[in-house]
């Protein structure tokens, strides 16, 4: 689990966060969604230190440590283009690793069974700088799986994806979350995505939670309307929520 | 490989020089020479004493200065995430130069030298990287310009320090171009320390090194203290630099050139790359110094000035890189 209580940040007197208070248990997966500048990736940041806030984190033991009780991703990870596959999932395993010491048997297999569970057994010695959009994406989450931490914070992502590997992603996201029952939280700008599979939605809007619960809950007109403008529509069938343009072709 | 580079270039760095030694006998003085082993070389007096007094301090010097700067030139590589990063383009060179130039015409005690050029060589690189970020943030290139104006800076302190003590002007000036010259084993005795407490301290920071190449942020995420780190391995590196700027003045460039040769062959990771500067490094320079000492026969040409004439064309294609 982790939760957020009474966490504000601000940037030299500008608040951009909160007061937030969020509470995130063991195995659930929250999609966090709202504006650009809403405040969602300095929320997630403040969990591993990387926005100084007021209020506090806490994890499992307590205050959070970088590394062995969260794992981050950022919006756009630095990938070091000659890395291999392998390596950069071994940048997972470097909370384990003392700072002078070296990879064990442990942290091999730690890498491989997260290459195994993201299919990249194949990928493991191409270097980075050969990969497609998609497989990116699943290097860093295989990356983010070896660090074998309880709670996964995830920022966009889905960005720049199309909806194919967009939706495979979410799927991996899901089956890791059930597996190693991980807490989950995804900044997330498609709504209906993030809809139809976090079964909590939490919605920032000038650095505040404006609505928190089930996606049918929280993807209402009125609700996106006062945070995206008049012009978005939602559908309802079968499936859930559909966040869509309120615009018809002229 | 590494390891038969270094031997290759000693015996070739021993046995080229302005007076012939037969091959043959100055590898049997050499073996001589340990202890346990005895051998008829027929050598005369004087050409054992060129071999061994002369020419073997001086190749060991080489080897040890050209490990230094390119071993330092891969780490401020890796810990500023900047390709263009050597002793040399950061300032590092020039503040020891101005801190062990000080110690001279100051006329400090002779142990004093490689802490004043220490002392110089960590403001130079603060400075550096403080205007370098202030300018430019992350940027490249902007490091490597602070650090230039940083390093001219501190070269016209240093030369105004000359010109008000002409006395020492000659020696100080030669050993501003990098040389090598020494007669006997006291340069690389002053080194010797220095250059071990940085490897152990630099090769070990190599799993460091790699996880740092994903950024300060990622970094941090996953485990690193990142300040302290950078910390550790800028004073090793700068420490090792200002001792050998203390024993052979500015020799520029192996920082750029041995790293990235290292690197367009065996890849990325810094658990190689340091290690093999370490060896590549001390082979550059000895056989740099075989070219210095005999193009001009019997002058010498300072060893920077051979090190500059094959770096900066490098410098240019490692620029290209870099920015392309």
């Amino acid at each position: 689990m982790i939760r957020w209580d009474d966490v504000a940040v601000a940037y030299s007197g500008v608040a951009v966060l909160g007061p937030v208070d969020l509470l995130v248990g063991d195995g659930e997966w929250v999609g966090l969604i709202g504006p650009n500048g809403a405040g969602k990736s300095t929320l997630l940041r403040t969990a591993v230190g990387l926005a100084p806030n007021t209020g506090t984190v806490t994890a499992r033991n307590g205050r959070p440590r970088p590394g062995p009780d969260v794992a981050w991703l950022p919006q756009r990870p630095s990938l070091p283009e000659g890395m291999g596959v392998a390596d950069y999932v071994m940048l997972g395993r470097s909370p384990h690793i003392g700072y002078l010491g070296r990879e064990s048997r442990h942290d091999r297999e730690a890498v491989k069974s997260a290459l195994t569970a993201l299919g990249l057994e194949q990928l493991a010695r191409r270097p980075l700088g050969t990969l497609s959009g998609g497989e990116v994406q699943r290097v860093v989450l295989a990356r983010a799986l070896a660090q074998q931490a309880p709670v996964l914070l995830l920022d966009e992502p889905t960005a720049g994806l199309d909806l194919g590997h967009a939706i495979e992603v979410m799927e991996v996201i899901d089956r890791l979350r059930v597996e190693n029952r991980l807490t989950v939280v995804t900044a997330i700008h498609d709504m209906t995505l993030a809809g139809r599979f976090c079964p909590r939605l939490v919605l920032l809007g000038g650095g505040l939670v404006r609505a928190d619960g089930t996606p049918s809950q929280v993807l209402t007109e009125t609700t996106l309307r006062s945070h995206y403008g008049e012009r978005v529509k939602v559908i309802h069938d079968g499936l859930g929520p559909t966040v869509v343009p309120d615009r018809r072709q002229p | 490989m590494g390891f038969v580079a270094v031997a290759a270039a000693v015996i070739v760095g021993l046995l080229v020089g302005p007076i012939d030694i037969p091959i043959t006998g100055s590898l049997e003085a050499l073996l001589d020479s340990l202890p346990l082993v005895e051998l008829d070389h027929g050598l005369t007096e004087t050409e054992q004493r060129v071999l061994l007094d002369i020419r073997f301090p001086r190749v060991a010097l080489g080897a040890l200065v050209g490990s230094v700067l390119a071993m330092a030139g891969a780490a401020y590589q890796g810990v500023f995430r900047n390709p263009l990063a050597d002793p040399y383009l950061l300032g590092v060179a020039a503040g020891g130069g101005l801190g062990a130039t000080l110690a001279v015409v100051t006329e400090a005690d002779r142990a004093l030298v490689v802490p004043f050029a220490l002392a110089g060589a960590l403001i130079a690189v603060g400075v550096t990287y403080i205007v370098g970020r202030s300018v430019g943030g992350r940027s490249t290139t902007s490091l490597v310009l602070a650090g230039v104006a940083v390093g001219s800076f501190l070269t016209a302190v240093q030369t105004y320090l000359l010109q008000r003590r002409v006395d020492t002007l000659r020696e100080v000036y030669s050993w501003i171009l990098g040389r090598l010259a020494t007669v006997g084993w006291a340069e690389v005795r002053l080194l010797l320390p220095y250059f071990l407490v940085s490897v152990v301290v630099l090769v070990a920071s190599g799993r460091l090194l790699d996880v740092m190449s994903v950024g300060d942020e990622e970094a941090r995420s996953l485990g690193v203290d990142v300040g302290r780190v950078r910390l550790v391995i800028v004073v090793a590196a700068t420490l090792a630099t200002a001792a050998a700027v203390s024993v052979s003045g500015l020799i520029g460039f192996v920082g750029i050139i041995v790293p990235h040769a290292v690197r367009l062959v065996m890849g990325w990771s810094y658990r190689v790359i340091i290690p093999m500067a370490v060896l590549l490094g001390a082979a550059f320079l000895v056989l740099a110094d075989v070219f210095a000492r005999t193009i001009t026969s019997p002058a010498e040409l300072p060893i920077g000035v051979v090190t500059a004439f094959l770096g900066a064309p490098f410098f240019v294609i490692v620029l290209r890189t870099a920015l392309r």
